[in-house]
């Protein structure tokens, strides 16, 4: 469903890579590697659309993304390394709203509920700014719970995460897959996710 | 669509309500640089009625500046900005939530406290009237064009100053008819011409400025 061929990254004066290509059908994951700086977060936001492509092309469900606009940000969720969370509002305000700037039906039990499960229970009605690192990491990852989206596109979704919440998150990634989703991910720990088909990408 | 919008803005509110000061800060730069005027130039009424749509205008002007360079700022930071551009509705949509919001929060109170100011002046009720009038119709305008400028100075070092000189004179259009509308109002003759075209220039202002925005934001996150 999601075809890369040929694509090239130069940031300023410097090539970061170049003839990077893969393909992922439903129910794949791609975990993409290097080491920091080899253009991870790079060719991610590539894959978004937020940053333009300089060479080779991006197809999804055989149609280049650029023509595809719209369609293809509807099927699409993406985590970068920023939580995208408003900290003056409470998580399930935070929550609540973005679903609705994402137009989709996200009624307050679900919400509640997703937030439960990451272990926020008691914490939804206090202001973001309060909580520490990894609860805002785990109000970001809350949205994927009820994410039906089929790409799932996660910059470093583990940092300051617990070993519980990492678990946690790799169950949601692997129900995902389960469900016939793609997934490309970025991390530096080891990926224990054992549903689905896992691919790997070196860069750099 | 209309969901959009009105998702945005809900969301904007609720967040400028968290965050009063940066509404009544602006609110209070209005208030003190007005009465500076009477202060400094002396008690003339003749004077002031003469300065007086001038003084209420600029100052409107200036006090919708201070907000503008955190319209999109926050969002970048945090995040937000970047989920903003990935929604599957067009840009621009959002960016005219966003205008909306802010005019909600920095333009209409500005209008709603220029008739209490103006008396500092000693306009007439009529001509008070109109002053709150050209300023409700007028700052949406404010608020549509800073966006363009609050998107193309975004990330930007020292991006205020610039903001300032890239907007003000753009401003220029409204702050000739909305004083005018004022002047014409205390020289007696009618305002209506002044607030057709104040009107014209806020729904070009707020209908055409979100598109601009939005490619300016996008490239903005490259």
């Amino acid at each position: 469903m999601l075809e890369v061929s040929g694509l090239e990254c130069v940031r300023g004066e410097r090539r970061l890579f170049a003839g990077v290509g893969f393909r992922l059908s439903g129910g794949e994951m791609l975990y993409l590697q290097g080491r920091n700086g080899c253009g991870k977060t790079s060719l991610l936001r590539i894959l978004c659309g937020l940053s333009p492509v300089t060479d080779g092309e991006i197809r999804w469900r055989g149609e280049l993304i650029g023509k595809l606009g719209e369609d293809y940000r509807q099927e699409l969720c993406y985590l970068g390394h920023h939580n995208a969370i408003k900290e003056e509002l409470t998580p399930l305000e935070n929550l609540l709203a973005s679903a609705r700037l994402a137009d989709e039906a996200l009624v307050e039990g679900a919400a509640l509920d997703a937030l439960e499960m990451l272990g926020l229970a008691g914490r939804e009605d206090l202001a973001c700014r309060y909580l520490s690192q990894g609860q805002k990491r785990r109000v970001a990852l809350a949205r994927l719970v009820n994410e039906r989206r089929a790409l799932w596109v996660l910059d470093e979704p583990y940092v300051a995460l617990d070993p519980a919440a990492i678990e946690l998150v790799a169950g949601l990634i692997g129900a995902h897959l389960q469900r016939g989703g793609l997934t490309v991910l970025t991390t530096h720990q080891a990926v224990n996710i054992t549903a689905g088909t896992v691919r790997e990408l070196r860069l750099g | 669509m209309l969901k959009l919008v009105r998702a945005i803005i809900s969301r904007d509110l609720r967040l400028a309500m968290r965050r009063r000061t940066d509404i009544v800060s602006a609110l209070f730069f209005f208030i003190i640089v007005v009465s500076l005027f009477p202060l400094g130039v002396g008690p003339e009424p003749e004077l002031l009625r003469k300065l007086a749509p001038g003084v209420l205008w600029v100052a409107a002007l200036l006090a919708t500046m201070l907000s503008l360079p955190r319209l999109f700022a926050d969002d970048q930071r945090d995040g937000t900005l970047e989920q903003l551009a990935l929604a599957p509705q067009p840009l621009g949509l959002i960016v005219l939530g966003k205008v909306l919001a802010h005019w909600l929060v920095s333009g209409l109170p500005l209008a709603l406290l220029a008739p209490v100011l103006g008396l500092q002046f000693d306009l007439s009720n009529d001509a008070l009237w109109v002053l709150a009038c050209s300023l409700l119709i007028g700052t949406p305008a404010l608020s549509g064009i800073g966006a363009i400028g609050a998107a193309l100075t975004l990330g930007v070092r020292g991006g205020g100053v610039l903001l300032s000189l890239l907007v003000l004179p753009l401003y220029i259009p409204v702050l000739i008819f909305g004083a005018g509308a004022v002047d014409a109002t205390v020289t007696g003759l009618g305002a209506q011409a002044h607030l057709s075209l104040l009107a014209a220039l806020t729904l070009g202002g707020v209908f055409f400025a979100p598109w601009p925005t939005a490619a300016a934001l996008r490239i903005a996150l490259e």
